[in-house]
């Protein structure tokens, strides 16, 4: 998490047209491949059936990884295992090894409270709880900890700021979530995942419920986020890919589960694929 | 032409049952209100309840009906909770849990009422009394309270659930704030079922709380409800037939009131909890 890239190139988004791309430093956000999380031989089942097997990649600090592939490999499933938010599906089976900053969280003896606390996750759908606009964010907030009100006041603005959405609602925090525009609420539940500052980031196709301006918006926001959070995003947009991912995992179902066919660095994968599968995937996709 | 006749008959079917619900409040206005007073609702009743009023039978209405909700309230959304939230771990045992409610639901007051004459004011040496009557009133309301109350939480979009759990909420958290705050619609509608299936209670309210018509002292004592008061008035008191319309136009509207009662609590918490469904 290199210093060109962070909060600071966040904040001047407003005033120097060349930084409103702030994705374009992308060398300068990503610039070192050092692993945050290491997925090893990581399988699904559901009620014994597999739904993902041999999935061995790591996932580089500080960059956007897109996970892209065919709908039903796995793609979202495997986003699930890593904040083991698939404990919450019956049957479920997680098995394999994942690691994230070297410290293991398949396997039952591991506190979901802190690991949920460090991995945030955005869904396609956005989900805002049925509260007020500012009670989404100190909610989460005080059941973590943070009994001063002044200091969720200021996480709340704070994190409002960083998602776009404080100009828009600042003078309306105590007035519905729900009462938002779909664009406006996805960015409230990137803020509320914000707000507990998590180092990783799930996004599970969290554009394809917007319309293509709100979608713009939520995409560039993502991008930004390059160099602060380790973000995965699962997507079916590979233009979408495309413009914001530094590293590319590509799913495929060979043999009746999904699996990573190739992975690595956008621009290998998305110009010159090593696997006849992600080249026809990318070559049908782009025609 | 298929398309009108459909019209004409949903509407003869709408226009029916609105008559019907009419034609009973029209009869019982017309028959007891002449007889509803300030004094009616405030004095004792005298003469086998053919003169004087209802006070004591109103009181003991409401505490048997208090009674009632303190235990079916709790125990009823704690069960729902139980098998909506928790149930899906042990599917057998929410299966088995829903069928006893079911037929529970089915089971004829009367039953209920010997089952509550047996249990509550023999067994466990209630006699006769509020308490009996409320514990056994609070029986049968609680496969309807339960039944509403699971279907209002499993309505609850899952979005919620997932969303709190991404972020690290504990699961009561998440229930007492968000889940019945959204649920709370459904759940009102389950406890104003529950309320009425209370006050017209008679059957099995005859053999627990029993029809004394004295002002109860403690809920230890006796005491007769306004459904049991109608009947008795209707059936067994020759004469009693005004003072019998009168005490249910007191009931009903007293229904009327505690539902629309229960409402508005549930609005105001509502807007304080929460502020948008």
């Amino acid at each position: 998490m290199s210093e060109n890239c962070s909060p600071a190139a966040a904040e001047s988004v407003s005033d120097d047209p060349q930084s409103q791309r702030p994705w374009m430093q992308r060398e300068a956000c990503c610039a070192t491949y050092e692993p945050c999380l290491q997925v090893r031989d990581l399988a699904i089942a559901y009620a014994g059936k597999p739904a993902l097997r041999n999935v061995t990649f790591d996932i580089p600090r500080g960059c956007i990884t897109a996970i892209v592939g065919p709908s039903g490999c796995g793609k979202s499933s495997f986003l699930s295992s890593l904040n083991r938010l698939s404990d919450l599906t019956d049957g479920c089976r997680v098995s394999g090894s994942v690691r994230i900053e070297g410290q293991e969280i398949v396997g039952a003896e591991i506190d979901l409270i802190a690991l949920r606390r460090q991995v945030g996750m955005i869904f396609q759908k956005p989900n805002p709880f049925p509260l007020s606009i500012r009670e989404n964010l100190t909610f989460p907030l005080k059941h973590h900890g943070m009994s001063d009100r002044q200091a969720r006041e200021a996480a709340v603005e704070n994190v409002l700021r960083r998602v776009g959405l404080w100009e828009e609602v600042k003078d309306r925090l105590d007035a519905p979530a729900l009462g938002l525009s779909g664009g406006q609420q996805q960015r409230l539940c990137l803020a509320r995942a914000l707000v507990l500052s998590p180092k990783v980031l799930l996004l599970d196709e969290p554009c394809s419920a917007l319309d293509p301006l709100a979608s713009a918006v939520v995409e560039d926001l993502i991008a930004s986020l390059r160099g602060d959070y380790t973000v995965v995003i699962v997507t079916h947009n590979l233009a979408q890919a495309r413009r914001i991912a530094d590293n590319v995992a590509m799913f495929w179902l060979v043999d009746g589960a999904g699996t990573v066919v190739e992975h690595g660095r956008a621009a290998s994968v998305f110009e010159a694929p090593a696997n006849p599968i992600t080249a026809a995937y990318i070559a049908g996709a782009r025609g | 032409m298929a398309d009108r006749i459909a019209t004409v008959f949903m509407w003869g079917v709408a226009l029916l049952i609105s008559a019907v619900f009419a034609w009973i409040v029209g009869d019982l206005l017309l028959q007891g209100l002449p007889h509803l007073s300030w004094g009616f609702l405030s004095a004792t009743p005298t003469d086998a309840g053919r003169a004087g009023g209802i006070l004591p039978i109103l009181v003991s209405t409401l505490l048997i009906l208090a009674v009632c909700m303190v235990v079916a309230i709790p125990l009823g959304l704690g069960t729902a909770v139980l098998l909506s939230e928790f149930g899906r771990r042990n599917p057998l045992f929410g299966r088995l849990v829903r069928y006893s409610l079911d037929v529970l639901a089915g089971v004829p007051s009367i039953v209920f009422g010997l089952f509550g004459n047996a249990f509550f004011s023999l067994y466990l040496g209630m006699g006769f009394s509020i308490l009996s009557g409320g514990l056994t009133l609070a029986c049968m309301v609680l496969p309807l309270l339960i039944r509403s109350s699971e279907t209002a939480l499993r309505a609850v979009p899952d979005d919620y659930r997932r969303a709190a759990a991404a972020l690290g909420l504990p699961v009561f958290a998440t229930l007492w704030r968000i889940l019945l705050p959204a649920a709370t619609p459904g759940l009102i509608a389950g406890l104003v079922l529950g309320i009425g299936r209370a006050l017209a209670e008679t059957a099995a309210l005859l053999f627990t709380s029993g029809y004394v018509d004295r002002m109860p002292g403690s809920l230890l004592d006796s005491g007769r409800s306004l459904s049991i008061h109608i009947y008795d008035l209707a059936m067994n008191v020759p004469g009693g037939e005004s003072n019998a319309y009168a005490s249910a136009v007191v009931l009903i509207m007293l229904l009327l009131i505690i539902n629309a009662l229960t409402f508005r609590a549930a609005d105001r918490w509502l807007h304080q909890r929460i502020t948008a469904v």
